[in-house]
């Protein structure tokens, strides 16, 4: 039956006990592509012609940038999984991945204030993308919020699913208000249909620093639905056995 | 699948698609609003309003860039192509402001055109070099791809 890892995957004990062995793997992973990306954009990556070296916050502002829209797709996809199928652990894996979306997407409008200010010559502009990418942060604490707001967990989970599912409209607003309408942001760099506008020589340290992103969020995601699990299921047999044998 | 799930699939796909459309047809109806600024060609058109903060992009007009000897006044041309508005500043201007490259400024047109601005952007392309390739490349290559196709001489 080709549901039944699908089904598994539902069950917060399997889920537990199957990623208690990759933890140390992916915790490893994202902390040796993190300094190795850091490294090679910070302190070898040449500087640009025209911003200098002010330019090199694009490799924390970009792979933020990146996840919290993925981030988004995750948090709303196990949202929509959570609502049909009803399996536990997805409504889990939703509302961890709320704060660590909220925390990117702070990070990259933060990174991108911090970059404005030189290279435009204002911290804030009320832009199409800047504005939805601050609408992307108030959806995450909104997120946040109803699931704190009701005392009954079904409904708080049914509610903010809710909230995510309508709010992924916003991801491809903000993906693609560069190229509909005049906006201060600049347009993507990194294409995928064409040529990047981005030199090699900071294009790979680039998308190292991506790929970096991509895994230390599995690692926290995971780190945070565990815990999750946890504390949701602390009264059950396996997590006292587990609790007295350690 | 169950057709109880099945029920449910229907309708988390009734909520996205439902919420598209309704925020489709919001963005439509707003599309001309979601714009920063206004080109110079609709400045020229007249389709911008007068007297109103607005704001206006384009690139500088190579060799039009005027400073004042005694203050920070400067002045300045715009221009995307087909029109150029004449813009008026006091104040200083972001680094990467330059002739041939794109510039936002926000402000008041007056009635003879000319925009009076109270603020100067500078915009940035999308387009990352290393000093050394963008000498290789020469002098031209230097400017914003987007200032580059624009022909300055109309």
């Amino acid at each position: 039956m080709a549901w039944t890892w699908f089904h598994q995957f539902g069950s917060p004990r399997w889920f537990y006990e199957k990623t208690t062995a990759w933890m140390p793997w992916l915790f490893a992973l994202s902390i040796i592509l993190l300094i190795v990306g850091s490294a090679w954009g910070l302190g070898f990556a040449p500087s640009d012609s025209k911003q200098g070296n002010s330019y090199r916050i694009i490799f924390i502002h970009v792979p933020a940038a990146f996840l919290a829209l993925a981030g988004y797709y995750i948090m709303a996809i196990s949202g929509a999984i959570g609502m049909i199928w009803k399996t536990k652990v997805s409504y889990l894996v939703m509302r961890s991945a709320a704060p660590i979306g909220a925390v990117l997407t702070f990070v990259s409008l933060f990174t991108g204030a911090v970059w404005g200010k030189p290279t435009w010559g204002t911290w804030w502009v009320w832009d199409a993308r800047i504005t939805s990418m601050l609408i992307l942060f108030f959806l995450y604490l909104g997120v946040m919020a109803l699931q704190n707001a009701f005392n009954h967990e079904e409904s708080a989970n049914k509610a903010s699913a809710i909230l995510a599912l309508v709010g992924t409209v916003n991801i491809p607003i903000i993906y693609k208000s560069v190229d509909w309408w005049y906006t201060l942001h600049q347009p993507a760099t990194i294409k995928f249909t064409e040529d990047s506008t981005i030199d090699p020589s900071m294009k790979y340290p680039l998308l190292l620093m991506v790929v970096a992103f991509y895994v230390l969020y599995a690692t926290v995601l995971m780190m945070r639905t565990r815990t999750e699990i946890i504390a949701r299921e602390r009264k059950s047999k396996w997590v006292k056995e587990m609790a007295t044998a350690s | 699948m169950h057709p109880a799930r099945k029920q449910r699939l229907y309708i988390v796909l009734f909520i996205v698609a439902f919420a598209s459309i309704a925020i489709g047809l919001i963005v439509f109806a707003l599309r001309q609003n979601l714009d920063l600024f206004y080109p110079p060609s609709k400045i020229a058109a007249g389709e911008a309003p007068l007297e109103t903060h607005i704001r206006a992009g384009g690139c500088v007009l190579p060799g039009s860039v005027v400073r004042s000897t005694t203050n920070l006044d400067v002045e300045f041309e715009i221009t995307d192509g087909p029109a150029k508005v004449k813009v008026y500043y006091s104040g200083i201007l972001p680094d990467l402001f330059e002739e041939g490259e794109a510039a936002v400024v926000s402000g008041k047109l007056n009635p003879e055109g000319h925009f009076m601005a109270t603020q100067v952007l500078a915009k940035h392309d999308e387009n990352y070099t290393p000093p050394e390739v963008a000498d290789l490349a020469g002098e031209g290559a230097d400017h914003q791809k987007t200032c580059e196709v624009i022909s300055y001489d109309s």
